[in-house]
């Protein structure tokens, strides 16, 4: 937190100070206020008056030590560098297949699996608009859907991030299928990426599903399952990149994610579950934005907030359970349609901060994201852009190479103060669940999403080739043809689902479905009324991603979001 | 504003069709709308198309707003189809997000009045939003 500046002895200090202050404020005449995204004032230069090595062992410490400014691990990218997770996922299960095994040649060290918007929403490929599917995603409905997605992926080496909301279907098919090929779940690892339902209800609701109620309990299930069987899996990310995308400044969405993790938090405890045992499976997911330093003191003030909270508020002992493991994702908010080749230099500031804040892994965005689905080469130079970064420019050479600049302390302490005061008037508010509930959260990202629009417009913020140094010459603008997935293929794929389908044991698929109905509506109490490991039995008996999400719907409530114009 | 000559506001209804829910974009237009003096209804993203034509009928808008971020553009004609074969023929459908170039053609042909990418300026959106309900008024009383 914010302290007082210490004693200065430096000799000539104060008198050297006035003098440039004498100085710059001839040269600038009237300067202008500067604020950060956050609205917090950004001052011309920043001295030890702001931040001073004095204060180093309370706000800084060590790597892997409390208060953990400076990263999570002794090592950081100088010991292992970040995964380098790139989102896929297009067509059917066979097209996913084609471009995962292609990534992982050129050196992909994790894969991500993005499943179709059909998906997202809970529906089956045969029950929705033809003309929708795989455009965004893969058609992933059922355990055989996912044997070929992953087909010659060596399941138990590969960290897989699911897109895979509540009720996790898409985990659910991957442990079928590693059950098929005699792999132990024990290998099983990777992130179930899109978890924080709470995120969806506020700010992205294509992924929400289920009611509210009904998702609380669905992930605590999730946890307290993946606990017992799958130990190497991340049951839990919480998605800050929905916040903000969503228009929350960054410090607000930094604010509203540590609230929502507060609240998962909570849950698993009311369950009776040990902070130390579920907490080291905790990860976070940020959006990673343009405006480098803030971004930067965003992730170290984070990180510093979230070991505090952990453990003051519920006592973990363990230091695993003390780290705050991000994701990061270079916001394509920030790209643009014009000049699209632009975005490659974008992207490269968006990553260097996310690294500079000391990231565990990162996605870089395709530089025609704002453009279509990614094109293969685009996302090569979106895979290029993280190898220059991470071998080429000695950027992982040392170890939170920014920490002790007066400015970032500085800045890293301004962000943390406002993140703490969101997260006292969340707390006020009796928690993420009923803030969400009353709206709290969404008002942040409308209001602030707002004022930023009302930025770009009276140009304030300069975005180049949209509001400044815009290019008259339009051939500037390279698009490739658009890919999209070939309706006879995708016709073809439909088909064969339905034909599968009418093959299928249906009285086990069914008897798996009521089992999971009557889970869903029992007290939780153990394994034998575990909404997920019901599922994961329906998905293995043969029930589809549509069935199992209606399933649950019908017991539990479907989810809407509160619309707030 | 011009809408003042029009003898009441423009009525604009902004939604969002298909399965996508990024919402940012419809709702900041659908904010500058109303502070325009537009009388905006605002449905929240997911709606089926046959909703979506029950409520332009029923509150007799002038233009019907479809945000689309994530390939939901791709169903723009079938809502448009859906309008004509309830007698809104006259009500202009817009569209604006992520709709790739080579797509505009095709969502024009199919009679998308105009089509919105991202960066273009606010009053761009409102003075066409006024223009097409000067048409869409001018059509119903030609009808």
């Amino acid at each position: 937190m914010s302290q007082k500046p210490v004693q200065l002895p430096l000799p000539g200090f104060e008198a050297a100070r006035a003098d440039w202050r004498a100085q710059y404020e001839a040269q600038m005449g009237a300067d202008r206020t500067v604020r950060n995204r956050s609205g917090i004032e950004v001052k011309p230069l920043y001295t030890p008056d702001d931040w001073s090595s004095a204060r180093y062992m309370d706000d800084l410490g060590f790597p892997g030590q409390p208060p953990m400014t400076r990263g999570i691990y002794p090592t950081m990218h100088r010991g292992r560098t970040w995964s380098q997770r790139q989102l896929i996922g297009f067509g059917t299960p066979e097209d996913f297949n084609g471009r995962f095994l292609k990534l992982l040649d050129a050196g992909a060290t994790a894969g991500s699996l993005i499943p179709c918007n059909s998906v997202f929403r809970g529906y089956d490929c045969d029950e929705v608009d033809e003309e929708l599917l795989g455009t965004c995603g893969t058609v992933i409905n059922s355990v055989d859907h996912m044997a070929t997605a992953l087909r010659d992926v060596p399941l138990d080496r590969i960290s897989m991030a699911m897109n895979d909301p509540v009720p996790f279907t898409l985990l659910a098919f991957m442990l079928g299928v590693a059950q098929r090929r005699g792999i132990p779940w024990q290998k099983i690892t990777g992130t179930s990426n899109q978890s924080d339902y709470i995120s969806h209800f506020i700010a992205n609701h294509m992924f929400f599903r289920i009611a509210l109620p009904g998702s609380r309990r669905v992930l605590v299930d999730h946890v307290a399952f993946c606990q017992e069987k799958v130990p190497g899996w991340n049951p839990v990310s919480v998605v800050g990149q929905h916040m903000q995308q969503g228009g929350a400044a960054p410090a607000e969405a930094m604010a509203l994610t540590l609230c929502t993790a507060i609240q998962y938090v909570q849950d698993c405890v009311d369950r009776g579950m040990d902070p130390d045992k579920f907490l080291p499976r905790f990860t976070f997911f940020f959006d990673i934005s343009v405006s480098f330093f803030e971004e930067v003191a965003k992730f170290r003030a984070g990180r510093r907030l979230w070991q505090r909270i952990v453990r003051e508020r519920f006592g973990a002992e363990d230091p695993k359970a003390w780290r705050f493991k991000f994701h990061g994702q270079t916001s394509g908010v920030d790209l643009t349609r014009q000049q699209p080749l632009n975005n490659i230099a974008r992207v490269t500031v968006q990553a260097m901060a996310g690294i500079f804040g000391g990231l565990q892994s990162l996605h870089t965005d395709s530089y025609d994201e704002v453009l279509s689905v990614p094109t293969e080469r685009a996302a090569r130079i979106a895979v290029a852009t993280q190898n220059i970064l991470k071998e080429e420019s000695h950027l992982t050479d040392v170890i939170d190479p920014l920490g002790g600049s007066f400015y970032v302390e500085a800045m890293t302490d301004a962000m943390e103060e406002r993140i703490a005061a969101i997260i006292e008037q969340i707390d006020k508010a009796g928690g993420m669940f009923a803030a969400a509930q009353a709206g709290i959260p969404q008002t942040y990202c409308g209001d602030s999403g707002l004022a930023f629009q009302e930025k770009v417009e009276t140009g304030e913020e300069t975005i180049v080739g949209v509001n400044k140094y815009l290019s008259e010459d339009e051939e500037d603008v390279d698009v490739q043809p658009l890919e999209r997935p070939d309706p006879a293929v995708m016709g073809a794929h439909i088909k064969d689902f339905q034909a599968w389908k009418a093959a299928r044991d249906q009285g086990a698929v069914q008897a798996a479905l009521d089992a999971l109905a009557r889970a869903a509506t029992s007290e939780p109490a153990g394994l034998e009324t575990n909404t997920f490991g019901k599922l994961v039995e329906a998905a293995i008996a043969g029930a589809t991603h549509g069935e199992i999400c209606h399933t649950l719907r019908r017991e539990l409530g479907f989810g809407d979001p509160l619309v707030m114009p | 504003m011009r809408g003042t000559q029009l003898g009441r506001p423009p009525r604009v209804l902004v939604t969002k069709i298909g399965f996508d829910g990024h919402d940012r974009g419809s709702r900041i237009v659908a904010a500058f709308l109303r502070d325009a003096g537009m009388e905006v209804i605002y449905t929240g993203p997911w709606q089926k198309i046959p909703a979506v034509v029950q409520m332009a009928l029923e509150e007799d808008v002038d233009v019907v707003g479809v945000s689309s971020l994530a390939t939901d553009h791709l169903i723009v004609p079938k809502l448009v189809t859906a309008m004509r074969e309830a007698e809104l023929g006259h009500v202009a459908v817009i569209v604006g997000g992520i709709v790739p170039e080579d797509e505009e053609a095709g969502l024009l042909e199919a009679g998308v009045a105009r089509i919105f990418h991202p960066g273009v300026p606010r009053e761009e959106i409102i003075r066409t939003v006024l223009d097409l309900t000067v048409q869409a008024r001018a059509a119903l009383d030609a009808a």
